[in-house]
């Protein structure tokens, strides 16, 4: 996975309340059994104006030549709320999104997110959409500076701070410890052997 | 120190504290369908690496498969059955057990881990799908990941969680008759919204839900996810052993009594603190049916549409509008009486043998109104094969119903079968979100009782217009 320290992009707004995985790759979009693929179906509901097809809508904001090549989305309150398909987040990260800027978010969308290379910034977005402009993210410190210098810093939990930033692989890292988890489960086993089959 | 379920849990299975409240946290049980799990699988396979217990892992076929009679791996959805296929062969080369189409144990994978219980009291669950909360009805910590946490579960037999909070809600008093578990969860969602459970896990207690019974249990916990919870449970009790004991994944002889001793102690202490403490009167709660497209949209049958005013903490003003017109509804418009064009009964959430019974003892007698499709999809083979026993099959298909094969069918349009744009579908499923059941459709989520009576009356009815 590609490490996350800064990035500087301008940020699209999508700014409404629970915005489903369902929209972000609808179920029809996902055609096929892989992670790739998916960044033309990316909101395609929204995106195209009719169904399947793939002539843009032009008044979706992802289709407005100001917002072009942003790598930051702004969006809604329970932002990734829904099925936890993780086609939603690997449709976001090929079309090029590396930060999703939102007041809250689902809790697997997140998680998918962040196995994914994309930051979740819990942050009111709306401060961020007037105007199309260059947002900066500095994962390591924290913080969003908006294009007039106004810094905002953002909490996030330092398990997923650290996979960001270290572009780690969970599993990797967890395999370091199999000796031990084999030994919880071989005393685990004892105690518990219906768990077991 | 106090402990709730949730911690007792947890603490059970923490190989190692990650710090900064994370836990590496010991997975009982992986569960798998073709639309996600295929791709873990492969994914898997492509690393190099392999399923750590596969006699622990189970997967089934319910999202993509056609739901007609005589169905095959052919699918009505575009490249359908490469899903189906791929995870065939992924499972087969895992060595994992697979409820394959044809198998009288397939379907939909929250009905069928309680029937086969694959699902226990105190075991940590998970799937790659949003609606694994329903699986906490048993006692068990079970919640949605996604692909990558799904290789890592099967990888590992563990998962790096950050700890959710707790929440229980505790609902006092006696459901009326006629009110559904399914009611109380929409009454929940219209009372603490979308969100209003974001990042916990929601202990059900309290009279009302103790009374229920474990396929009510598993529809109220199955709508966590449209709240944001982490997960749901529910303390196990006699109900559950009593449902559980003799079926095929249960320990046997003297392991099911030790087993037993052990989740009874599976309560929350007296004295436990929870982070949110809810209370809801059970006699508060009324038959309810959703206006618009988030869950959280949802009023008791017999009102209108609400004004912005009135829903103002819950919603933007553009959200409002936006549902409303998605809709086709007007504010203060009355929600009885709109003229529906389909009827579906099925799901995760409302597709048990239960479901189907009390929907039929609606339609026993009476005929789908003239011009609305009506579709009735048994969650399971063996809730299709116990229906089926007692007739319930004959009352569906004589009353105008489609009759059809287990999945999760046209809970949601994945490329195949839907319902039509600007169609107004009353549906016993989950989410009412913008096109989830067919582009442009317009979804009601209520009861399988609402939905048959609402059928029968060819518009969104209360179940004493009709019976």
């Amino acid at each position: 996975m590609t490490p996350f320290t800064t990035l500087t992009s301008i940020a699209v707004p999508l700014i409404r309340d629970n915005i489903d995985t369902d929209a972000i790759i609808p179920s029809r979009e996902m055609k096929t059994v892989g992670k790739t693929g998916l960044a033309d179906g990316l909101f395609a509901g929204w995106r195209y104006t009719a169904v399947g097809g793939r002539t843009p809508e032009p008044g979706f904001v992802l289709n407005d030549p100001a917002y072009a090549g942003a790598a930051i989305l702004l969006g809604g309150a329970n932002f990734g709320c829904g099925s936890s398909r993780e086609h939603a987040a690997w449709a976001l990260a090929e079309y090029g999104f590396r930060a999703v800027i939102a007041p809250s978010f689902n809790p697997i969308f997140r998680g998918n997110c962040v196995r994914n290379g994309i930051v979740p910034i819990e942050l009111e977005a709306g401060a961020f959409a007037s105007a199309p402009q260059p947002l900066a993210i500095d994962l390591p410190a924290q913080t969003v500076t908006d294009a007039a210098g106004a810094v905002m810093p953002f909490a996030i939990d330092e398990e997923a701070k650290a996979m960001l930033v270290g572009g780690l692989d969970a599993i990797d890292l967890t395999l370091i410890k199999r000796d031990a988890i084999a030994a919880f489960r071989k005393a685990d086993a004892v105690q518990r052997p219906w768990a077991y089959l | 120190m106090a402990k709730t379920i949730f911690d007792k849990i947890w603490d059970r299975h923490l190989v190692e504290d990650l710090g900064a409240g994370t836990g590496l946290v010991l997975i009982d049980r992986v569960l798998l369908h073709e639309r996600t799990g295929g791709v873990a699988l492969e994914s898997l396979a492509e690393a190099g690496r392999a399923v750590a217990s596969p006699a622990q892992v189970f997967a089934t076929m319910d999202h993509v498969v056609d739901t007609l009679p005589g169905r095959t791996d052919r699918t009505i959805m575009p490249t359908g059955t490469a899903f189906i296929t791929a995870t065939r062969e992924a499972a087969k080369a895992a060595g994992i057990t697979l409820f394959d189409l044809g198998d009288p144990r397939q379907g939909i994978v929250h009905v069928i881990s309680p029937e086969q219980a694959i699902v226990l009291p105190g075991l940590t669950l998970v799937c790659p799908d949003s609606h694994t909360c329903s699986q906490g009805a048993l006692g068990a910590l079970a919640w949605g990941i996604g692909s990558s946490e799904a290789e890592h579960a099967l990888a590992t037999t563990t998962l790096r969680v950050k700890r959710p909070r707790t929440m229980r809600i505790t609902v006092d008093g006696v459901l009326a008759p006629g009110v559904t578990p399914k009611d109380l969860a929409l009454h929940l969602l219209a009372r603490f919204g979308s969100s209003g459970a974001k990042g916990h896990v929601v202990e059900y207690a309290g009279a009302a839900v103790r009374a229920l019974d474990v396929e009510g249990r598993l529809t109220l916990c199955n709508m966590a996810t449209e709240f944001a919870a982490f997960s749901a449970i529910i303390a196990p009790d006699e109900t559950v052993f009593a449902y559980l004991e003799g079926r095929p994944y249960a320990p046997k002889g003297a392991l099911w009594e030790r087993a037993v001793a052990e989740w009874a102690t599976l309560a929350s202490d007296a004295d436990a603190v929870f982070d949110t403490d809810y209370s809801v009167g059970a006699a508060d709660v009324v038959p309810m049916v959703t206006w618009g497209t988030s869950p959280q949209q949802a009023v008791p049958l017999g009102r209108a549409v609400p004004a912005f005013a009135d829903v103002s903490n819950r919603d933007t003003a553009e959200a409002h509008a936006r549902a409303l017109d998605y809709m086709g509804l007007s504010e203060g418009e009355a929600l009885i009486g709109a003229p529906i064009d389909a009827a579906f009964i099925g799901s995760c959430t409302n597709a048990r043998l239960s479901d189907l019974r009390r929907a039929a003892a609606i339609l026993k007698g009476r005929h789908v109104a003239a011009g609305v499709r009506a579709i009735c999809v048994p969650g399971s083979g063996a809730v299709k094969a116990a229906a089926e026993a007692e007739g319930l099959d004959r009352i569906f298909l004589d009353a105008g119903f489609e009759w059809r094969e287990p999945g999760c069918s046209m809970c949601f349009f994945a490329g195949g079968e839907s319902f039509g744009a600007q169609e107004r579908v009353i549906t016993s499923t989950n989410r009412n979100f913008e096109s989830r059941q067919g582009p442009g459709t317009r979804s009601h989520l209520a009861s399988p009782e609402t939905v048959a009576a609402s059928a029968v009356a060819g518009r969104i009815a209360a179940l004493e217009q009709v019976a």
